[in-house]
């Protein structure tokens, strides 16, 4: 009995042992993925710093006028003032669509034309 | 110990004499002592649990003091800039509409450790070509020299610098990674946002510090590790900066101005806008202070802020909105302005001579110095401090700039009844742009006191109450005639009214007096003059008009048009929306007449 206890004993520390082991590594590991990952990061970081420092570099305001200056020919951008603001009654009121007269009627009744001389069979399908 | 005898002999032999079994007595002894170190043993064993489950309670409290700490910490994520206890890292700073005005750009130092250098003298000439401006001869002294071992070289490099110095093929020229602070619009809102220089420096960070401006006001915020990735949103709008930096550089070339200088001000919430001062600088390649000259040319000099200057006329909106506000005048009574004004040796003269009585609104359309001090006169010194102290004018002005606190207006000692009417038409007291904005902010409003920031605010608490609503819509009338009908009428602009008042100031000389020929003009206006929600300050130094057959200096020929165009240009990417002139004024009146 007492044998069986030292074994079982032995063998739980050989397990928690390995365990052990085991978890150092991992967490050596974690910690070298994470320290790369941060390097990762700031590299990172400083490539959408750069990206950002020329988004507003390349739309400051001085380059933006510049442009327009030189493209006014296509673009004919000038300054916003009063002038381009409007009333809503300024704007004409779009015109009805055109509409089929219908209350006046449609006249169905009368004596049929004769366009041609040949519409003599058809006469009893003309319906009123 | 002695040990006490299992067969004491006294007791046996007094046993056998009774004929008892002796045995008995060392059974009983025997029980005894086992009883005794039964005793001591539990005694023992029960210390040794005590201390035991201490150790473990104080293992298990570490651990768990350890865990709520971690969890308590604001969580660090990045190291990478930490080393050498040295941060490197310092918040952008962006527009109202999150534009960046400043931002971090990674580079490189170069540093040399002179003992892994090969060739120290070939490396120094190779330096030289790539960077003309170093001293070959001293740098190649500095490497060879035995007791150095490590040499900074550079601060800052550029990508193809640094493929340059590869390229020497040195393995003693290191490189030290860097963060530098970028100004990606260059000379817009130099004079807000000041600059940075590198603090202390190490081999793997730099410090980044401001120098001026809101850089240097913010250190601390700007600095803060856990707020590194949150931008610091000023009240600035970019392209309304631009807007205005462009109009006034061009009007400051035209009428040959010295300087110029103008703030725009939400006049509800204080928050400024558009700040400019001109001439100005390039913030990324910062100039030295100036060490001759007057130091108010310098570019580094912000006029907006640091500039406390006499500003003339537009100085009796204070006065005769004191007067309104007291009830001393209605803008009709009639006030005597028959000159000169006489007091001791001292004559007060108007421009021209405007006739021998006026309405208290026509004083303020003609700008009449001589009526002004009439009000003062009745209103007196005392009454006149505490008014213009409950605007925050006698104080420097509140805004976050470092070099806000350090000027401070010039006030008259003592304060005079002379003084309080020459104060009242602006001469005797100085006050900078932005003072001035909030001044008129405040007059305008509503009677609210407006504190000047440059932080966007989504919500500000409400100012005091400096004077009454019904004065304030009677200020808007004056300050809309003063446009309409008096000194500043090159101010109407087809679809925004505004209502301001004028100033042209004789600059003071070196020597006491005022210069001949040297006039501040500044123009005070508010827009929409109905209902303002901006004020905009222009101030001109030295501009002379020179369009006409004489030179005209007076702020109604300079800084009006310039002020006129800014509001023009402005007003629509303000999101202003253009009012009739008549509908502007059936409002004045309603406004005012409601009081």
């Amino acid at each position: 009995m007492r044998s069986l206890v030292y074994l079982v004993t032995a063998l739980a520390v050989i397990g928690l042992a390995t365990w052990a082991y085991r978890e150092n590594h991992l967490t050596q590991q974690a910690m070298n993925t994470r320290a790369s990952l941060e390097r990762e990061i700031d590299r990172l970081e400083g490539e959408i710093a750069v990206q950002r420092v020329e988004w507003a570099y390349l739309n400051r305001p001085d380059r933006l006028r510049a442009l327009v200056d030189v493209n006014f020919a296509a673009l004919k951008l000038v300054p916003i003032t009063a002038e381009h603001f409007g009333e809503i009654d300024e704007i004409a009121y779009p015109s009805a669509p055109a509409r089929l007269q219908v209350g006046a009627g449609v006249e169905v009744f009368g004596a049929l034309e004769q366009l041609s001389g040949t519409l003599e069979s058809q006469d009893d399908e003309v319906q009123p | 110990m002695i040990r006490t005898p299992l067969r004491p002999l006294a007791r046996i032999l007094k046993a056998r004499e009774q004929g008892q079994d002796p045995a008995c007595i060392e059974q009983e002894n025997l029980r005894l002592r086992r009883q005794e170190l039964r005793d001591t043993g539990r005694v023992r064993a029960e210390v040794r649990l005590l201390v035991l489950a201490l150790i473990f309670l104080s293992g298990f409290v570490l651990l768990g003091a350890r865990m709520g700490l971690l969890a308590a910490t604001e969580p660090l994520e990045l190291r990478v800039g930490m080393v050498e206890n040295i941060s490197g890292a310092r918040a952008d700073i962006t527009d109202r509409n999150g534009r960046v005005l400043a931002t971090n750009l990674a580079t490189h130092a170069l540093y040399a450790e002179t003992r892994r250098m090969v060739d120290p003298e070939r490396a120094a000439v190779e330096l030289g070509r790539i960077f003309p401006e170093m001293d070959v001869a001293r740098l190649a002294a500095r490497f060879t020299d035995p007791d150095r071992r490590f040499v900074w070289v550079r601060t800052r490099l550029s990508p193809e610098q640094q493929q340059a110095v590869h390229d020497i093929g040195e393995p003693g020229l290191m490189f030290g990674p860097r963060k530098m602070r970028v100004y990606p619009n260059g000379r817009m809102a130099a004079h807000v946002l000041g600059g940075a220089r590198f603090g202390e420096q190490g081999v793997r960070a730099a410090e980044l510090l401001g120098v001026a401006g809101a850089e240097l006001y913010f250190e601390d915020r700007l600095r803060d590790p856990a707020r590194a990735n949150q931008p610091l949103r000023l009240s600035l709008d970019l392209p309304i900066q631009a807007t205005v930096t462009e109009v006034l550089s061009g009007g400051m070339t035209v009428l040959n101005a010295r300087g110029a200088s103008a703030v725009l001000m939400d006049a509800q919430t204080g928050e400024v806008l558009s700040l400019v001062s001109l001439p100005d600088f390039d913030p990324n390649d910062r100039p030295a202070p100036p060490t001759e000259g007057e130091p108010a040319d310098s570019p580094l000099f912000n006029r907006a802020v640091q500039g406390y200057y006499e500003l003339g006329s537009v100085m009796k909106a204070f006065a005769v909105a004191q007067a309104l506000d007291e009830g001393e005048v209605t803008p009709d009574t009639t006030i005597n302005t028959r000159g000169p004004l006489k007091w001791g040796r001292f004559e007060i003269e108007d421009f021209r001579d405007y006739g021998s009585e006026m309405s208290v609104t026509k004083v303020m359309v003609k700008s009449s110095n001589i009526g002004t001090a009439r009000m003062m006169q009745e209103i007196g010194p005392d009454r006149q401090q505490a008014f213009l102290r409950r605007f925050g004018l006698l104080e420097s002005a509140q805004i976050e700039l470092s070099e806000a606190a350090r000027a401070r207006p010039l006030l008259p000692d003592p304060w005079s009844e002379l003084s309080a009417m020459t104060i009242s038409y602006g001469h005797g007291m100085t006050t900078s742009p932005v003072a001035l904005a909030a001044g008129y902010a405040s007059l305008v409003n509503g009677g609210r006191l407006v504190t000047p920031t440059l932080l966007r605010r989504d919500s500000v608490p409400e100012g005091a109450q400096v004077i009454h609503p019904g004065t304030s819509a009677q200020m808007r009338q004056i300050l809309h005639r003063v446009v309409h009908e008096g000194t500043a009428s090159f101010a109407r602009i087809p679809g925004y009214p505004v209502g301001g008042k004028t100033g042209s100031a004789d600059k003071p000389g070196p020597n006491g007096g005022y210069k001949e020929d040297a006039v501040l003009a500044t123009f005070a206006s508010v827009f929409p003059s109905h209902d303002p929600k901006y004020v905009l300050i222009v101030t001109l130094d030295e501009a002379v008009d020179t369009t006409g057959p004489e030179p005209r200096r007076t702020a109604g020929w300079t800084a009006v048009p310039m002020a006129a165009e800014i509001t023009r240009r402005v007003a629509p990417l303000l999101g202003l929306r253009p009012v009739p002139l008549a509908e502007a004024e059936s409002r004045l009146q309603a406004d005012a007449r409601a009081q």
